[in-house]
């Protein structure tokens, strides 16, 4: 059975604590993932999956990835939420990895809403 | 749900939603026998007994955002779709333990998945909580305790990249050594 190498995590803990102290132990931006079962059956962990996978390529550290229970609005699952620091909350639906790649290039990296695949800016209405 | 992988996902959640600290997935796949065990067990805040009386109906739940609860009842008919079976043990203020068996080799169960999947979304999605992953296989078994990973890792969150990818690498590796 093979062990994690206590070495490793003892150079991660080493190199992160540094870092920790610079930022603060505060992220940019977080992502959160809808994984209640209507989430989970439309698709949210492969979402969850490419989040985690463009985070690792592009080596972000300030980025968190997260999930959360059902919002609701089950017919638009997947979906998700996007949390810039100092900017409003965005709630992206019916996501898929084509979208999850834009929504991340161009929302979590670039600071831009992706308007198109928004379900409402600016409130927190739960009109579908 | 396509496979039990994201069952055990959703299961699993409702846990973490009840408050777990720790949560605790056993599979075991006894081939000899023809039977698939898998264990989903939290130490969240647990069920009253009339709650659990009607946990299985499709029309109750605790969320207050749908009134559809749909998650364990359609692991139950998952599981009796191959000749198997849901039961739910629960004690307020001490925890939830699912069973659910099947048979292995039966037609219409449903494939495994990507059990390694489901597990990182867990640790990273929630990385207050411990799990310890106990796949067995027939004689061979991986486990996977985020208890000892964190306790090395100190101030350093599970959920930090290149802990998640480590974790990562370690499932690929476990999951593939007994299969």
């Amino acid at each position: 059975m093979p062990k994690i190498s206590i070495e490793d995590l003892k150079r991660i803990k080493e190199e992160q604590i540094g870092k920790m102290v610079l930022r603060g132990g505060r992220y940019r931006a977080k992502v959160t993932v809808h994984m209640g079962t209507c989430g989970i059956a439309a698709g949210a962990r492969d979402v969850m999956t490419l989040f985690r996978e463009l985070i690792a390529e592009k080596e972000m550290q300030d980025v968190i990835l997260t999930n959360s229970g059902c919002a609701g609005l089950c017919a638009k699952e997947p979906m998700i939420t996007v949390e810039v620091i100092d900017s409003a909350p965005v709630k992206y639906v019916l996501v898929d990895r084509e979208k999850a790649k834009k929504i991340f290039e161009e929302h979590v990296i670039g600071g831009h809403v992706v308007e198109d695949y928004a379900l409402a800016i600016g409130s927190e209405t739960m009109a579908v | 749900m396509e496979d039990l992988s994201l069952h055990v996902l959703d299961v699993a959640e409702n846990g973490i939603s009840a408050g777990a600290s720790v949560i605790r997935i056993s599979i075991e796949e006894n081939l000899e026998a023809d039977l698939l065990t898998i264990v989903i067990e939290d130490n969240g805040k647990g069920m009253s007994p009339e709650f659990l009386d009607k946990v299985l109906d499709p029309f109750v739940t605790t969320r207050s955002t749908r009134r559809v609860g749909l998650g364990l009842s359609l692991f139950e008919q998952s599981a009796m779709e191959a000749d198997g079976a849901l039961n739910i043990e629960s004690t307020i203020g001490i925890g939830t333990k699912i069973v659910v068996t099947m048979r292995h080799g039966h037609i219409d169960r449903k494939p495994m998945g990507d059990m390694a999947s489901t597990i990182l979304t867990l640790i990273e999605g929630n990385p207050s909580v411990d799990f310890v992953y106990n796949h067995k296989k027939d004689a061979k078994a991986y486990v996977l305790d985020t208890r000892e990973i964190r306790s090395e890792l100190g101030a350093v969150p599970l959920n930090h990249p290149q802990v998640v990818s480590l974790i990562k690498e370690n499932l690929a590796e476990g999951l593939g050594q007994i299969q």
